[in-house]
């Protein structure tokens, strides 16, 4: 069970992040990320929603028939939606005034219905929530690496509060910031530039791992049968 | 058969020479000697007059921004490749290009960090991270130019000609005194205080080498001369331009306003230089002509209409993006190939 939530948050973070591999949720992820703070709140009402929508899909998925799932899985979500939205709304109002209209749409983030229907209608309820909690940490991880370069390139400063005060300064008061940054077309830039990086950083861990294991094999192979590992050497 | 002769090739030294006639290698089987080399020198022989004119005309710093901006793309090229492990081709100078064209879309007076992130917006996001020369969608320098309208400030401090900026710092607003262009007064419309004559020579404040259109329209005839370029686009695009002005102006004269607005800002230099660039201008001379046309109409439109003054930037970038479906337009036959019948039922 332990390896299976390591394994189950190697997912949702890196090896199927939903922002960077799974290129799901794109509208939240272009729209909130002009300020670390911004994505952060992002982050955390989706990781709250993914959580309880998966846990009760899953506590539901043997009542709820197979025809009406969808819109089931809707109301469901947006009950958790609509609760959040509130919370934020009573709790962090510079948040909600930065965010706007990205609360409401989670509802219909896609990123959320995949889940429940990739995994919480098909799996045992505390699974299903902790593949909440890990898909939900990827976008979050992921909406803060667009933020945190959006932002420093954009105006200089760092973890400003949401309504643009405070944060620290970076390049120094000279900097005279790149708008085009805070801008749509500077978000899918650094989108690009993102998830190119991610990309190579992931491939080179991959390979790194997949030498070590070639390399263990051939080793274990050596004492077993020679002629066997002297052909896996030629092939690698 | 065949193995016989290679036998014979083989084996007889004498024979080899008749081997070597009979070699048969597909077309075209005679060359011109041009290269992407010798056609960017010819492109930046044809754009130096206007660019040393903008150098008399704004003084020193021009010189600099050029020098900047040139040496930054060409070491953004050599950097991008040497990290893709491409091969380095600096020396082919289409890099230098990209940063001549750039440092001309500039005014004199901004600060030296722009042309640098110019150079590195053209050549590394839009040319080598599209697979390098000849694979770009759209015109590195342009796009460059769009994107430094991110500090839209710093890119509309224009000088009024002969105001010379010699010195290495400029403190806008005590050193030099910004001079609407006479495309911002065409925009707000008025006919600019600046005669047409002066505008033709370029005697005129804007950005360092799209002021005098002589001197492009020469460096233009020099690339059709050198059949670098065609005269589809070029003509195309200004010949738009001035119909649509001509018939709907908005101040003055039609006649008049319609050269105000063909000298103004930079249609020349990118009707001639950028639109046919050719990894992203279309083909086929059909297609060149509804891409020159496209630019036109988008130009003025944005002209007309847009919260810009100048729209050729846009319309460029705009119809490079558009060259894919152009080339389909007006591609020849192949020969024996026959229109597909409709089935008749």
């Amino acid at each position: 069970m332990k390896s299976n939530v390591g394994k189950q948050f190697k997912d949702g973070v890196i090896a199927n992040n939903p922002v960077f591999v799974q290129l799901l949720g794109m509208c939240p992820t272009l729209a909130t990320t002009t300020a670390v703070v911004n994505a952060l709140g992002m982050g955390a009402a989706v990781i709250v929603v993914l959580m309880f929508s998966n846990l009760f899909i899953s506590l539901l998925r043997k009542i709820i028939p197979k025809q009406v799932r969808i819109a089931s899985y809707i109301v469901i979500i947006s009950g958790f939606v609509t609760a959040v939205e509130l919370i934020i709304k009573a709790f962090f109002p510079s948040i909600d005034a930065a965010l706007g209209l990205f609360i409401p749409l989670i509802v219909v983030n896609c990123i959320i219905l995949a889940r429940a229907e990739a995994f919480a209608s098909k799996n045992r309820p505390m699974p299903s929530m902790i593949d909440g909690i890990a898909t939900g940490a990827g976008f979050t991880f992921a909406l803060v690496c667009v933020a945190f370069v959006r932002e420093l390139l954009g105006t200089g400063k760092i973890f400003a509060s949401a309504d643009g005060t405070g944060g620290l300064s970076v390049f120094g008061g000279g900097y005279p910031g790149a708008p085009i940054f805070l801008l749509p077309a500077g978000a899918f830039l650094t989108l690009g530039f993102v998830i190119a990086a991610v990309q190579k950083i992931a491939s080179v861990i991959d390979k790194r791992s997949q030498n070590k294991k070639t390399a263990e094999a051939s080793e274990t192979a050596c004492g077993v049968a020679r002629d066997l590992s002297y052909n896996e050497d030629e092939d690698t | 058969m065949k193995k016989d002769s290679n036998k014979i090739s083989t084996s007889d030294g004498g024979m080899s020479a008749e081997a070597e006639l009979l070699q048969v290698s597909s077309s075209p089987h005679m060359k011109a000697r041009a290269s992407t080399r010798s056609i960017m020198i010819d492109v930046i022989i044809a754009l130096l007059p206007a660019y040393i004119w903008g150098i008399c005309v704004f003084g020193n710093r021009a010189l600099l921004i050029g020098a900047v901006s040139v040496i930054s793309c060409a070491a953004f090229e050599g950097i991008t490749q040497f990290i893709l492990r491409r091969p380095v081709t600096i020396s082919d100078f289409s890099a230098c290009v990209t940063g001549l064209l750039l440092a001309m879309n500039l005014p004199v007076t901004v600060p030296l960090w722009i042309p640098v992130v110019g150079a590195f917006f053209a050549i590394v996001v839009v040319k080598q991270l599209f697979g390098g020369i000849g694979k770009n969608i759209v015109n590195p320098a342009l796009a460059a130019r769009v994107f430094l309208f991110s500090w839209a400030s710093d890119m509309t401090g224009f000088v009024k000609a002969g105001d010379r900026v010699n010195s290495l710092a400029v403190n806008s607003g005590a050193d030099v005194t910004a001079s609407a262009t006479p495309l911002a007064s065409l925009n707000s419309g008025a006919l600019p205080s600046e005669t047409i004559s002066d505008m033709f020579v370029g005697n005129i404040s804007g950005s360092i080498g799209e002021v005098s259109a002589i001197l492009l329209l020469a460096g233009g005839i020099y690339l059709l001369f050198r059949k670098t370029i065609t005269w589809h686009i070029p003509v195309s695009f200004i010949g738009t331009v001035a119909v649509i002005t001509y018939l709907f102006p908005k101040a003055g004269d039609s006649f008049d306003f319609m050269l105000y607005e063909i000298f103004a800002g930079g249609l020349m230099l990118g009707a001639i230089f950028m639109a046919t660039d050719y990894a992203t201008s279309p083909l086929t001379s059909a297609g060149r002509v509804i891409y020159g046309v496209g630019c036109g109409v988008i130009t003025v439109s944005i002209r007309y209409f847009g919260g810009y003054a100048e729209g050729v930037s846009f319309a460029v970038l705009i119809m490079n993006l558009l060259t894919w479906y152009l080339d389909n337009l007006g591609m020849p036959k192949r020969f024996g190939e026959t229109v597909k019948k409709k089935k008749e039922s």
